[in-house]
């Protein structure tokens, strides 16, 4: 009882200073956002007065099975969780894409600009869909390969909602124009204050976790987690250092000025990429391959010495993002050589998951799950040789500033992350609601054909686009003067933005079937439908590559 | 290291022993092509970092074996490209515009440099075909609004139009006949029937005939009587169907209510004589240029100020 009081009473203060924050806010937009957190500390009093089992309830309401051996509810609000912001995600994706095509689609309201709307894509793919999807995942993996169930429990449930709570905060404040202006770190000084408090608490629920394991060794996929969790959290708290303008208002200023701060953002922005995208979804590869495929790891040693030159090298290839401007060179020099240094350590985590597959490539023909993780595997790699050869300078005054950057983004977006998210997640929906299969297998293999060709269409559009932008650029007349205005690139673009947005409705087109597929999973139902071939798996018939020798 | 180690059956190769979650590793060696390519990309950015800058300096000198410098590069660049043109600048300074189609090739050249520095200067408003929109000029027709002739035009980009505090800016302006009750509304009505009669837009009526009256009275002493317009005060042809602002009846009843008063910069203050004769030499050649009027000395009617004028701004 007293624990009671003093946890309602903690919410109520929570609220009360999110009330006085609001009631004396220097601007709007903050006001608003204290608002949303007097609201959630409200919900959370009276959650916590009513004495309801809310976690109960809730398995009801999502048909969750009794609690077993791990503890898998929030994993089960991450699968959910990560499907609905992957929806909203692409769809304002298809949106923006639109927009470029017909800027009529703005709107002509503040809040609907492209502007706008870019950074509440971005950041609803990467930190909502994706960093669901991570947390969910390594939840599950931690647990199960360390045989030994999530350490402080209720932190973990304090993770996934705190999580969300931060990704509303920053959703509304991109929508709000509150901005610190640093691409994929834009939500301001107290949103990120609130990301470092919900991320430090990630990092003692999976520390914890490891720590009562109960096998000897740690499992790479966890390695790839810890330095995922552990980077993320060094990156943001560098580039997030800044000042506030006052301590009841939105805006505050870089710690950092000019090419300094630069660099400390793409040194961030790089990272992001790189152990967030790169380290944490390789991560989920590292389970769900083996799994799916039910083979052992290809190769134990390329795992560590790929995992410790990966992020050795990636930490270093920031300065990529800044060829050609007031960096000083020496540093442009040191940013294209760690870049081209990757290349080998990126594609050791593709040649891991696809040998995987060395005696079960069968299942490429046989299992649609496999079959997008193969998928995953394949765009992993192009843009891993993409990367590096755009680092390179001479490449990279062609393709800066370009739409190709656009396409390498996505065919590693779409492909990789989505693509090994969407496998991860039909592998974890009936494991989790205790089901005998998915609701469809078909289903699965439309959404892997829908994505493919909506991934094909966008890179390959965006690849055109972005070497026909830098080629009309730079191009000269034989008198030596530039041959094409600015606005007549904008309008060469067109066609290349519809087929890019005619890729996008086939993505969402296929992410939708996943939901509902995932839904109806989740409900209990099975289609009754053909299986997916005749041919059953023949092991007898699968002959895996020559063995080599082990030295 | 451990003790659980199989042959995997369908590979060959010896597991490591570990196992997590039914999840084995095998002992594959790393591939070979796999860790040569590996070292080769080590190789090329050592070799890399010693031909180019690695090293910070504190004077912020290049470094490497090249003392190569992204800086100085641009300079080369730049020295290059300017050492190209100088002669060309050279001769287009010390030619008088009117001289220009006389030598081909310089033509030729200031043409290409025209169209540049258009690209970068005048394409927001007058569109990157040059085909303007509503209240900036089209400059590929031959319909001039102060003149088409290369001397002309290069004026015009220099001074600019009704450009503020510039003395030597192309200005006049029309008055705002109905705002101003020089014209009551029903009139206003009448003269915007006789302009549209004028061009071949609406049949003779009564309207018109009492606007032909009006027009005659307040409007021909700049457009002219029969409407054909008077460059001298960039006042526009009325009957050639050609329209700054739109030609339609709610549109002349605005622009003779409420006037124009159509603005372009003074280009002198923002770029070079070269550049300005480049442009003229550019916009002169896209279609509708004049030659050099004959040698008449022309009328030196200056009191722009009171004449009224549909506006206009834009060399065209």
């Amino acid at each position: 009882m007293e624990s009671l009081v003093m946890r309602s009473g903690a919410w109520l203060l929570a609220a009360l200073l999110a009330f006085f924050a609001l009631a004396f806010s220097a601007d709007s937009g903050f006001a608003i956002h204290m608002g949303i957190i007097m609201l959630a500390a409200l919900i959370a009093l009276w959650a916590t007065m009513s004495g309801a089992d809310y976690g109960a309830i809730a398995r009801g309401v999502l048909r969750m099975p009794d609690p077993g051996r791990y503890d898998d509810d929030p994993i089960r609000w991450g699968v959910i969780a990560t499907v609905f912001w992957g929806l909203a995600g692409f769809l304002v994706g298809l949106l923006i894409a639109l927009q470029l095509a017909y800027p009529v689609l703005n709107l002509g309201l503040e809040w609907t600009t492209f502007g706008r709307l870019r950074p509440l894509h971005t950041s609803a793919v990467i930190f909502a869909f994706g960093g669901n999807a991570l947390i969910c995942t390594s939840f599950y993996i931690v647990q199960r390969t360390c045989r030994a169930r999530l350490a402080f429990p209720a932190l973990a449930r304090f993770v996934f909602w705190g999580y969300q709570l931060f990704i509303v905060l920053a959703a509304t404040g991109y929508l709000l124009g509150i901005t610190e202006g640093k691409e994929y770190a834009e939500p301001e000084w107290y949103v990120d204050l609130w990301l470092t408090v919900v991320w430090v608490s990630y990092l003692a629920v999976f520390v914890g976790t490891i720590v009562k394991r109960s096998e000897p060794h740690i499992y790479v996929a966890n390695w790839f987690f810890l330095s995922f969790i552990v980077t993320v959290a060094m990156l943001h708290l560098v580039n997030g250092l800044s000042m506030p303008v006052s301590l009841l208002g939105s805006k505050s200023y870089a710690a950092f000025s000019g090419v300094q701060d630069a660099l400390t953002q793409w040194w961030y922005g790089h990272n992001a990429v790189g152990f967030f995208l790169t380290a944490g979804f390789l991560a989920m590869m590292y389970y769900f391959v083996p799994k799916q495929a039910e083979r052992p790891i290809y190769s134990y040693r390329l795992s560590i010495i790929h995992f410790w030159s990966l992020i050795f090298l990636y930490i270093w290839a920031g300065p990529h993002h800044l060829h050609y401007t007031a960096l000083p060179d020496w540093a442009q020099t040191l940013g294209m050589v760690f870049s081209v240094m990757l290349w080998m350590p990126s594609w050791g985590g593709m040649i891991n998951g696809l040998m995987t597959l060395n005696g079960a490539w069968d299942k490429i023909r046989t299992d649609p799950i496999i079959r997008m993780m193969v998928m995953a595997l394949a765009f992993y790699g192009m843009s891993t040789f993409e990367g590096p050869m755009m680092s390179i300078k001479s490449v990279n005054s062609l393709s800066h500033y370009t739409d190709w950057t656009i396409g390498h983004v996505h065919s590693g977006a779409l492909g990789w992350n989505g693509m090994i998210t969407f496998a991860a997640l039909y592998y974890l929906t009936p494991r989790l609601w205790n089901r005998q299969r998915l609701y469809s297998l078909r289903m699965v293999n439309w959404h892997f054909w829908l994505s493919t060709v909506g991934i094909v269409l966008y890179a390959a559009s965006m690849w055109v686009a972005g070497i026909m932008q830098g080629l009309m650029w730079r191009e000269y007349g034989a008198d030596g003067y530039l041959v094409y205005s600015f606005a007549e690139v904008v309008a060469a673009m067109f066609p290349m933005y519809l087929i890019r947005a005619a890729g996008g409705v086939l993505y969402l087109g296929g992410a939708l079937v996943m939901a509902y597929n995932i839904w109806m999973t989740i409900a209990g139902q099975l289609r009754s439908e053909q299986p997916m071939t005749e041919t059953p798996y023949n092991e007898a018939a699968d002959r895996p590559l020559v063995p080599a020798a082990a030295e | 290291m451990a003790d659980n180690k199989r042959i995997d059956h369908p590979t060959g190769t010896e597991t490591v022993g570990h196992e997590w979650d039914g999840i084995e590793e095998l002992n594959t060696p790393l591939p070979r092509w796999w860790l040569w390519t590996f070292y080769a990309t080590v190789v090329f950015a050592i070799g890399y970092c010693v031909v180019y800058p690695t090293i910070p300096t504190a004077n912020g000198a290049p470094g490497g074996k090249l003392n190569w410098s992204s800086r100085d590069e641009l300079e080369k660049t730049l020295v290059a490209r300017q050492t190209e043109l100088k002669p060309i600048h050279a001769a287009l300074a010390a030619t008088d515009i009117a001289a220009l189609p006389g030598k081909p090739e310089l033509m030729s050249q200031a043409i290409a440099g025209g169209a540049a520095a258009f690209k970068v200067h005048c394409v927001q408003c007058h569109g990157s075909g040059a085909v303007g929109s509503k209240g900036y000029p089209n400059l590929n027709d031959d319909d001039w609004l102060w003149g088409g002739d290369l001397a002309t035009l290069e004026k015009t980009i220099a001074d600019g139009i009704r450009q503020p505090e510039h003395k030597a800016t192309r200005f006049s302006q029309m008055p705002a006949f109905g705002r101003d009750g020089i014209l009551q509304p029903a009139q206003v009505d009448d003269v915007t029937s006789y302009v549209r009669v004028l061009a071949k837009q609406e049949r003779p009526s009564t309207s018109s005939a009492r606007g032909g009256s009006l027009y005659s009275a307040n409007c021909a002493v700049c457009h002219g009587p029969d409407g054909t317009g008077m460059r001298s005060q960039g006042a526009p042809n009325l009957t050639d169907g050609i329209w700054l602002y739109g030609g339609d009846r709610d549109t002349i009843r605005q622009t003779i209510t409420n006037s124009r008063y159509g603005v372009m910069p003074a280009w002198n203050l923002h770029l070079d004589t070269v550049t300005i004769r480049m442009l003229a030499a550019y916009v002169h050649s896209l279609g509708g240029g004049e030659a050099a009027p004959a040698p008449t000395p022309a009328p030196a009617d200056a009191t722009a100020a009171a004449a009224p004028a549909e506006a206009a701004n834009g060399g065209g």
